[in-house]
């Protein structure tokens, strides 16, 4: 409620943000879906000319396309699943009473503010080199025979470097919706008899589905798009290892110039993150209103 | 019962705490440490943890190479430039938001917030041939540009957030007081909202400062930020693990101050609200 | 200092009609209540004046001027909120000096005039401090001394008291009515408690579902309610209201006697037209006596002064004042002479 003249004023003062935002989100997208139209290889001069769905139905055949989208996929759920069930155990342990909390807090959140490239790294080497990295010093410390990791297990690695990266996200959120939780409930449970599991499971966990739902979402918002920690560790591969839809169109774009390729891939990956977005656009749009 | 053995509750919970912590934070500092130590150190096997010759060579040869400069001067003119835009544009569309909503605002709110969830690939190449042809590749300024857009919804959603709080009545008050538009910002909204316009500021300074995607795609040399000068450690340098890991321990150590800085507000800004 | 006049004044938000069409002469340097339940759009009315709100049709004209297009600041009103809305990173001084510094007034006025308000509002100790550590009292009278130091034609009042106790609500009762009686300004006051507006008033408007039920004096509104809604409204405790056959004696379908006009005598006999009842609740509050009776016509309450001994269970005759029986048609009018 204001007045006519205040709402005149309000939206020409959000005209710019409208503005840039519609351009920046459709004028690259209109040109992606036209590129997708197009054989376009920047290598090629005689480029440009309608295909109609041929890039389509080349990218959606192509072997490298169904390697893909099951290393997204795989990445992804591996990379919620750790980080929501370590990051709800580390939030109950957290929200427990602990001496320092503050500094374990700090401890904890900390590999969210790392850039990508270093994280990547410093697994890459200082962890997981195979003869001189921590973890195979560790295993040849208890007599075990040490993984290569990024030549044995490629996907396993990068799936452990997003999950650290991640966990503290969801640790984070899910602490935050911990410590909303009245206290008048968890002794109402106690005066009714309910022991510590079953506490657990009727009332936290029970109080913590809206906040893993919107961790889950946001995740997989950003997992769909990891890319730093791919380009600067395994490169996608061997072969197609750890090459994920991000990273393919990546490919098909800057290494192989193939633009029309590209863009139908990219049309690929904007849908399937509009799947989940739409989801939670909803989510936080009932939010709003309350 | 619960309460008679709290004593040993409290020990355990922090043990096993502290281990957690602990855990998960090695792996930063174990990059510290491998900054402090010599390359032949940093490989040694079994591993040097505390004892072994702590040296600040590899500092000094960071320091040395000009580029590392360079690039740590990119990081902070792109993130700093690109949130000081957006804040510049967020704040009168937040405020209108908060304060003069339409039957549009609410949608209008959500389509921001959706346009963030595109995912960044899905618009590489057009991104990168408009940047090729207008001459942006590898300039600040484009990547300033990129970077400002693709936060612009989180900043406008966070202000939106910490604006819904501050009392409709005191806006009216200035407004019948006779303030314009700017004054009401200036001198009533903006000092009431410092909080909330600073951990703005800094979350969205700290995910500009990591991002890397545009980043690596866009820039190379001139305008590349520490994101890119330490990927570049991917390959051949890879092998100077002590100067990589000087070179990240600089690349990370003001953003984790500042991140643990606003780390309460992180929750309210990447949740968009959902989860406060 | 003026006069402020509403014509045809409608307001609907998106389908929903609050405000009907309201039709007010207000004279100048008048304190007007406006009065009612809460959601009759008293406030919204307000808020039509102050220019926060825009009105869907009709005209306000303050001085026999149309402000309807004229922004809130350049309509020469100043507005007390119900919350106070204090500016609160500024110190009382910032606060009260505000308005002019945005109105572009030089300095040396600026301080001559707050300061000039703080010592009418007792604030001059209080100048450097910020609204946070004031109490609640002290910030009303930083929010009225923000109103008055504009020196503005009309003052808008939006339940200013609502949020003190009860004790410095009937003390700033009092400072409210003074000051404005000094200044000669015309006010407009919001309020849901009749009490406020019998007290302060010159003029009490009660307003129901965005309509005006009655304008007139605190005593006509009391003396002379113009229905049913009004009469059940002004007045503490409420009238009583009876139907059906004593109702039909008076010619009336509804009669209204006020419990302080019943008398009230103990046993169960008594003169024609009084009814028989037992008591089921008696509050004693010393300077007055609160019953509560049973009767063939329903719950009637009675407010004897000082202090009767009765007690729940007795039986009692009550006797209400015919001289001072209101009554009412059928639909809820009262009926004159």
């Amino acid at each position: 409620m204001a007045t006519r003249q205040t709402q005149i004023l309000g939206r020409s003062v959000t005209a710019p943000s409208v503005l840039l935002l519609l351009a920046w989100s459709l004028a690259p997208l209109a040109a992606t879906i036209y590129f997708s139209f197009t054989y376009y290889n920047l290598l090629n001069p005689a480029s440009g000319q309608f295909v109609g769905i041929d890039n389509y139905s080349y990218f959606l055949t192509d072997p490298a396309f169904l390697a893909s989208l099951k290393n997204t996929l795989v990445l992804v759920g591996s990379v919620l699943v750790i980080t929501v069930v370590l990051g709800t155990l580390v939030a109950v342990l957290m929200n427990q009473p602990v001496i320092g909390l503050n500094i374990v807090r700090l401890m904890v959140i900390a590999p969210f503010f790392v850039m990508p490239t270093v994280s990547a790294l410093v697994w890459k080497n200082l962890l997981m080199h195979p003869v001189s990295g921590l973890f195979a010093w560790i295993a040849n410390s208890l007599g075990l025979h040490p993984i290569d990791w990024f030549a044995n297990a490629p996907m396993l690695a990068v799936i452990l470097i997003v999950a650290w990266q991640w966990l503290p996200f969801a640790t984070l959120i899910l602490l935050t919706a911990l410590q909303s939780l009245d206290g008048e409930q968890l002794e109402a449970a106690e005066m009714d008899g309910a022991g510590p599991f079953s506490t657990f499971f009727y009332i936290t966990l029970a109080h913590l589905a809206r906040p893993i739902t919107v961790v889950i979402l946001i995740e997989t918002i950003f997992l769909l798009s990891v890319f730093a920690e791919i380009f600067v560790t395994t490169g996608g591969g061997p072969g197609l290892a750890t090459t994920n839809i991000a990273f393919l169109i990546y490919s098909q774009a800057l290494i192989q110039y193939d633009v029309g390729g590209a863009s139908a891939g990219g049309i690929v990956a904007v849908i399937l993150a509009n799947i989940v977005a739409t989801f939670l656009v909803r989510l936080v749009g009932k939010n709003l209103e309350a | 019962m619960a309460r008679a053995t709290s004593r040993t509750r409290i020990a355990v919970s922090t043990a096993a705490a502290w281990i957690v912590g602990l855990a998960i934070f090695f792996p930063i500092l174990w990059m510290v440490l491998a900054s402090f130590k010599t390359e032949l150190d940093a490989f040694a096997i079994p591993p040097k943890f505390l004892f072994f010759d702590w040296t600040l060579e590899n500092y000094g040869v960071v320091q040395k190479r000009s580029d590392y400069v360079l690039h740590a001067y990119n990081s902070i003119v792109i993130a700093g430039g690109a949130t000081l835009i957006a804040l510049l544009i967020a704040i009168p569309a937040a405020w209108a938001m908060a304060f003069a909503p339409t039957k549009r605002t609410r949608g209008t709110l959500l389509w921001m917030l959706s346009t963030k969830m595109m995912p960044p690939v899905g618009v590489l190449v057009p991104m990168y041939l408009f940047f090729r042809d207008v001459g942006l590749l590898d300039t600040r300024a484009g990547l300033i540009g990129v970077l400002c857009l693709g936060n612009l919804p989180i900043v406008i959603w966070m202000l939106f957030t910490y604006f819904k709080e501050v009392p409709k009545d005191i806006l009216e008050a200035a407004r019948m007081d006779g303030a314009t538009l700017a004054k009401e910002l200036i001198f009533v909204l903006a000092p009431m909202s410092v909080p909330g316009i600073a951990s703005t500021l800094l979350l969205n300074f700290i995910l500009a400062w990591n991002e890397a995607f545009w980043t690596l795609n866009l820039s190379s040399a001139d305008a590349a930020p520490l994101t890119v000068f330490i990927a570049s450690y991917s390959s051949p340098e890879g092998l100077f693990w002590a100067k990589l890991s000087a070179a990240s321990t600089l690349a990370i150590a003001p953003i984790l101050v500042l991140g643990w800085l606003s780390q309460r507000q992180l929750v309210r800004g990447l949740t968009f609200g959902a989860v406060k | 200092m003026a006069s402020i006049t509403l014509q045809g004044v409608r307001k609907t938000f998106g389908a929903v009609e609050v405000i009907p069409g309201v039709d007010l002469a207000i004279e100048d340097k008048s304190f007007v209540v406006f009065v009612g339940p809460s959601g009759c759009g008293k406030s919204t009315l307000l808020r039509l004046i102050a220019g926060l709100e825009d009105v869907t049709a009709g005209q306000i004209r303050i001085d026999g001027v149309d402000v309807v297009q004229v922004p809130p600041a350049k309509r020469g009103l100043s507005m007390v909120f119900q919350s106070y809305a204090l500016y609160p990173h500024m110190s009382v001084r910032g606060n009260i000096a505000f308005a002019l510094k945005m109105a572009g007034m030089n300095k040396a006025e600026i301080d001559r005039r707050v300061t000039a308000a703080a010592a009418t509002l007792n604030l001059t100790p209080y100048l450097d401090r910020k609204p946070r550590d004031l109490s609640g009292g002290q910030r009303q009278r930083v929010a009225i001394g923000r109103a008055i130091v504009r020196e503005p034609k009309g003052f808008l009042f939006d339940e200013p008291l609502s949020n003190l106790d009860a004790a410095l609500r009937v003390q700033m009762r009092l400072e409210i009515a003074t000051l404005q009686k000094s200044l000669g300004t015309t006010a407009i006051y919001v309020t849901h408690d009749q009490v406020e507006a019998m007290t302060m008033a010159d003029k009490i408007v009660v307003l129901n579902a965005g309509r005006i039920e009655q304008y007139g004096s605190p005593l006509e509104l009391y003396e002379r309610p113009a229905n049913l809604f009004v009469a059940g409204f002004i007045g503490s405790p409420k009238m009583n209201f009876v139907t059906g056959a004593p109702a039909a004696a008076l010619g009336a379908a509804t009669i209204g006697v006020r419990p302080e006009h019943v008398a009230v005598r103990p046993g169960a006999d008594g003169p024609r037209g009084s009814w028989s009842g037992r008591v089921t609740v008696a509050e004693h509050l010393g300077s007055d006596t609160f019953l509560f009776a049973d009767t063939e016509l329903g719950t009637v309450t009675v407010r004897a002064a000082g202090e009767i001994g009765l007690k729940p269970g007795d039986s009692v005759r009550l006797i209400p004042d015919s001289a001072r029986i209101h009554r009412f048609d059928q639909a809820g009018r009262a009926i004159r002479g």
